[in-house]
Formats: structure tokens, sequence, C-alpha cells
């Protein structure tokens, strides 16, 4: 992995998060909303609306409001909400960090359950245990989270009382409650995943397994766990990283879904909130955020990949 | 064509995928008039009914008769996702094939910012859309096929750059062919078959990202029997009667698996080495 790769993965990063920005100006710029009318209410005079527009340079040319709000956001000012009239910046981080202890909880969930669930079923393939894990992730993928969320709500939380239905406490605040708010989440927002990776890992692994150096590896005598271990999983699991960091993407849109439903206050409610009451700013670094953030992990996956396979050589 | 239907047919997830398919899609176009009641009639003496006698799945909080409003719900549910799902791939693939076509530099523009888009996770990608149109079902339709674009844009291209180095295209471009029936003519009907593939496991994408939108209020509107509507309408009455929420989520489930296993047996029978 050369420096000129990293280099050129991290231009690339801009380049993502520069296209995302027109993308999400443009769309912002398009939509019904006059910034103006939503801090003075519909009551304002036509003379106090336009002074305000003017102020707020609304009446610029686009492309000279585009390169104030991008060289804001380049200092970390993202402009100020229209609805609470607060920062938008550090409301949004703080978001952030709620959303992304969903996020890590759900992919440790996930891969805990979906890595054996793949490697069992590839090593017993074509039997009972290999039919009933297919069987499991067919229904995983068909089953959107607001179904799963919606009726692990009416079983778990309603009718047995186990877990607590909606609410978020943080971690810091008191661990044992933190953590209690956080299982309906995250095992709803892990269930699509699980389903699909467990389906790679084990589609990678039975590939690995029909591979000639592992049939070499049964000639030379060596026992099947240490052909699993050494030789199997290691070149079957890489491709999984990839694929995990992918399904960021997906979980990032699962967790608008599950905040919403159960009420935590991360980055997807907060965007949700914005969209309805058409909050311009917050959306267009709430959507900077969530695609910085595919970005970043998909950039270090590809940085653990190839430190981890020294074969590939990027240029 | 009998050929590949018994080797579709052969496999379990092909034959189950087939079966499912074929019942959803009778279902929605006949599912008007099999219903047993009026999807829309309200019966105030008949309120959160549980399944059984008249009402073989029950009612919901307006007496209405559940079973009957996923039947003439299934038309507008299964066609949106279908439309929205042709529509992205059309989309995607003229993206795919244009780029791999172009090839150079060129291509590696258009795909890098493809990726880019791809930082937006398509649920957020409809959102947007959406609110950007206003809420309603043919503005979700346009938003789905949107999220879809860039996906399928990747994978037309990757196909179509296999398809670029046979021997019938660059016979094409010696006879001094243009660009656009280069693309559309050969290339275009040979990346087909791996589309299609695709295209079926993304209509139970589709079925689940338009309930979802309606979930969130941006899709159908009420009264209207979508099936995302519905499940979002029943969370408020879960405790009067779970079949109300019960019973549109288990018809969502099942479309999508059926889209999924059709998908996979197409795989199998379009897949030469099995």
């Amino acid at each position: 992995m050369s420096a000129s790769y990293i280099l050129k993965r991290i231009a690339l990063i801009f380049y993502t998060l520069f296209i995302v920005s027109l993308l999400v100006f443009g769309i912002t710029q398009v939509l019904p909303a006059d910034a103006a009318v939503m801090m003075l209410g519909e009551n304002a005079t036509t003379e106090a609306l336009e002074a305000l527009r003017n102020s707020m340079g609304l009446n610029d040319p686009i492309w000279m409001q585009y390169l104030r709000w991008i060289g804001g956001v380049v200092q970390g000012d993202f402009g100020t909400s229209l609805r609470t009239g607060q920062p938008v910046g550090p409301a949004l981080f703080s978001a952030l960090g709620t959303s992304l202890t969903l996020a890590v909880f759900s992919l440790t969930f996930m891969l805990a359950l979906a890595l054996p669930m793949g490697v069992v079923a590839a090593i017993r393939r074509g039997k009972a245990t290999d039919l009933f894990v297919s069987f499991l992730s067919y229904i995983g993928v068909a089953l959107p989270e607001f179904v799963t969320a919606t009726l692990a709500v009416l079983f778990i939380a309603d009718w047995w009382g186990i877990l607590p239905p909606a609410g978020y406490v943080p971690l810091s605040q008191n661990p044992v409650e933190g953590l209690r708010h956080l299982v309906l989440p995250v095992v709803v927002v892990s269930i699509i995943m699980i389903a699909h990776v467990s389906r790679m890992v084990r589609s990678e692994l039975v590939d690995v397994l029909h591979t000639d150096y592992i049939r070499a590896a049964h000639l030379k005598g060596l026992s099947r766990g240490r052909i699993l271990l050494r030789h199997g999983l290691r070149n079957a699991l890489l491709p999984a990283i990839t694929i995990v960091a992918l399904d960021v993407g997906y979980l990032l849109g699962g967790v608008i879904v599950v905040e919403e439903i159960f009420s935590i206050p991360g980055i997807g409610r907060a965007l949700m909130a914005a969209i309805q009451a058409r909050d311009l700013p917050v959306i267009q670094a709430g959507v900077l955020i969530m695609a910085a953030t595919y970005s970043i992990v998909n950039f270090a996956a590809d940085l653990i990949y190839a430190w981890l396979d020294k074969r590939i050589q990027y240029d | 064509m009998t050929d590949f239907l018994r080797r579709l047919l052969a496999t379990p997830q092909g034959l189950i995928g087939s079966l499912v398919v074929v019942l959803v899609l009778f279902a929605a176009l006949t599912g008007a008039w099999l219903a047993p009641h009026d999807p829309d009639a309200m019966a105030a003496l008949a309120r959160y009914k549980a399944p059984g006698g008249d009402y073989l799945l029950g009612t919901d909080q307006y007496g209405r008769d559940i079973l009957s409003r996923i039947l003439s719900g299934a038309r507008s549910t299964v066609t949106m996702a279908l439309l929205a799902t042709l529509l992205g791939t059309l989309l995607g693939a003229v993206v795919g094939t244009g780029s791999a076509y172009l090839g150079g530099r060129w291509d590696e523009a258009i795909m890098r910012t493809v990726d880019a888009v791809m930082a937006i996770p398509s649920l957020l990608m409809a959102l947007l859309v959406v609110s950007l149109l206003g809420a309603s079902g043919a503005n979700a339709l346009l938003a789905v096929a949107i999220a879809f674009m860039p996906g399928m844009a990747r994978i037309t291209r990757a196909v179509a750059l296999t398809v670029r180095k046979q021997d019938y295209v660059s016979a094409a471009v010696a006879r001094g062919e243009g660009s656009l029936y280069i693309v559309l003519r050969e290339m275009l009907p040979n990346v087909i078959a791996p589309i299609v593939v695709e295209m079926t496991i993304r209509v139970s994408f589709a079925v689940m990202l338009f309930a979802t939108l309606s979930f969130l209020g941006l899709g159908a509107q009420p009264p209207a029997a979508d099936w995302g509507l519905m499940v979002s309408e029943a969370r408020q009455y879960l405790h009067r009667s779970p079949w109300i929420l019960i019973w549109p989520s288990v018809v969502i489930a099942i479309t999508a698996i059926g889209f999924n296993l059709l998908g996979d047996g197409l795989r199998d029978a379009l897949n030469p080495r099995t």
C-alpha cells in the first residue's frame, strides 16, 4: 500500500463530499421553503422580509450562496437552524454521537451473530443447519425496520414488559438503563445486516473451501480445525470487511427509521424533524455529515483490507 | 425457454419464489375484484374484530375488512415497486452502459460521481427527493427510482465492461456505427440477463422502501389501502387489536421474500456453470 494510494483515496473522499454538497445544496435550493418567512412568521411585512433576505444574502446569486455556505462548513460553521435559532454544528455532532453509539453496538452485535452463522452454514452446507440459517436470512432480509420495530415494541415491551418501549438514556449517565434502552433498537437495526452478512460469509467460505490450496492442506494431513482457521476463514473473511463497510450505508438509513420509532435523539431523528420542518441548514449539514461518516468508514475498511492482505498492491 | 423454466423451477428458491411472485402479481391484478368487502366501507359495530367468521383477517379501527384492504392495496404497492425498480434500472443502465462505452477518463469521472452519490443512504435520498416534490405516491415512485439509480449504474457498468470486449462490439465499431447505436443495439441486449436478476431482488427492496416512506408519512396518504400506511396507522391501535398491524406486516414480508427467492432462483438458472 503506497502513500500515493492513500493520498488518492483521501482526495476521493473530498470529491465525494464536494458532489454531495452540490447535490444537497441544489435540492434545498429548490425546496419550496422561504427561510425569511420561517424566521419572521407568516404575518411579517414585505419590507421586513426583504430586509432580512438581504441581510441573510438570500438575494445573492446561487453560486455565491453556495460558496458562502461551503466556506462556513470548511471552517466548522454549519449555519443556524431556522427552527431553533441555535447553531447547527454542535447540536448535530452531539446527535451524531448518540447515533454512533447505536451504530457501533449494532455492528458488534451483527458481527457476533452473522460470522458464526455464516461459518456454521458453510461447514454444514446442504445439511439442516445450513437450510435453517438460509431460512432465517431470507426472513431477515425481507423485514423492514419499521415492521420489526413495531412488532418488537408490541411483543417484548408491551406484552411482556421486559424492556422499555422507547426513549434514550446516555450510557455515561446510567449504564444499566442506557443499555436496557439500547437493546431493542440495536436488535432491530441489525436484523437485515445479520441476514445479509451471514449469507455473504457463507458463500465466500464455500468458495474458499473448494479451492486447490484447501485440498492441498487436506492432503498434507492438517486437522480440519486448523485448515478452517488458518486457511479457510482468513481468506473468506477478508472480503467481508468491504461488505460490512458498504452495509454501513444501509445502517445509516436504518438508523433514521429506528431513531424515529424509539425516540432516540440521534442524527436520523434530527434529519427527519428538519425535513418535516424544511429546516434547510440542518438538512444540508445532516446529509453532509452522514455522507462523510460513510466515506470515512469505507476508507478505513480499504486501509484495513490492504493492511491485512499484503498481496493487494494498489497503485 | 421451456428449458430455462425447468431449470428455474428445479431449485427450491426458484420454485417457491415463482409461486409467491405469481400469487402476488395475481392479487395485484385481480385483488380489487377478489376482495370480499368494500375496502373503504366503515362499520361502527364491527371495529377491532379478530380474524374469523365474516372477516377472514379481522377488521381495523374503522371496522374496515383487513383482507379486502390488503387485496386492494396489492395493486398500488406492487405496481409502484415494479415501476420504480424498472425506472431506476433504466436510468442506471443508461448511465452504466454509457460510462462503460465511453471508457477512460469519462468512465472514471462518471463512476467516481456515482460512488459519491452512493454515500447518501438510499432511504435518505428517497426522503430528500420526496420532500422536494411533496408527499404523494407518484413522487415516492420517482424517489425510489432515483435512489436505485447509482447502484444499478454500477452493476450495468461492470456487466457492460465484459460485453464491450466482445468481438461483435468491435465489429460494430469497425463498421463505423454511431455511439448511440452501439450502446442501445449491441451492448444493452447482452447485459440484460444479469440485470434482470438484480432487478428482481431490488423489487423486494422497493416494496420495503415504499412501505417505509408511507410509514414515515411521505408516501401514500390516508385513507389509501397501502400496506406501509396500514402498519403505520395500526400502531396507535395495537392494544385494541394487534391483527391490524400483523397482517400487513406479514404481507410485506411475504412479497419481499418472494422476489428475493425468485431473484436467487433466476441467478442459478441463468448461470451456465450450475
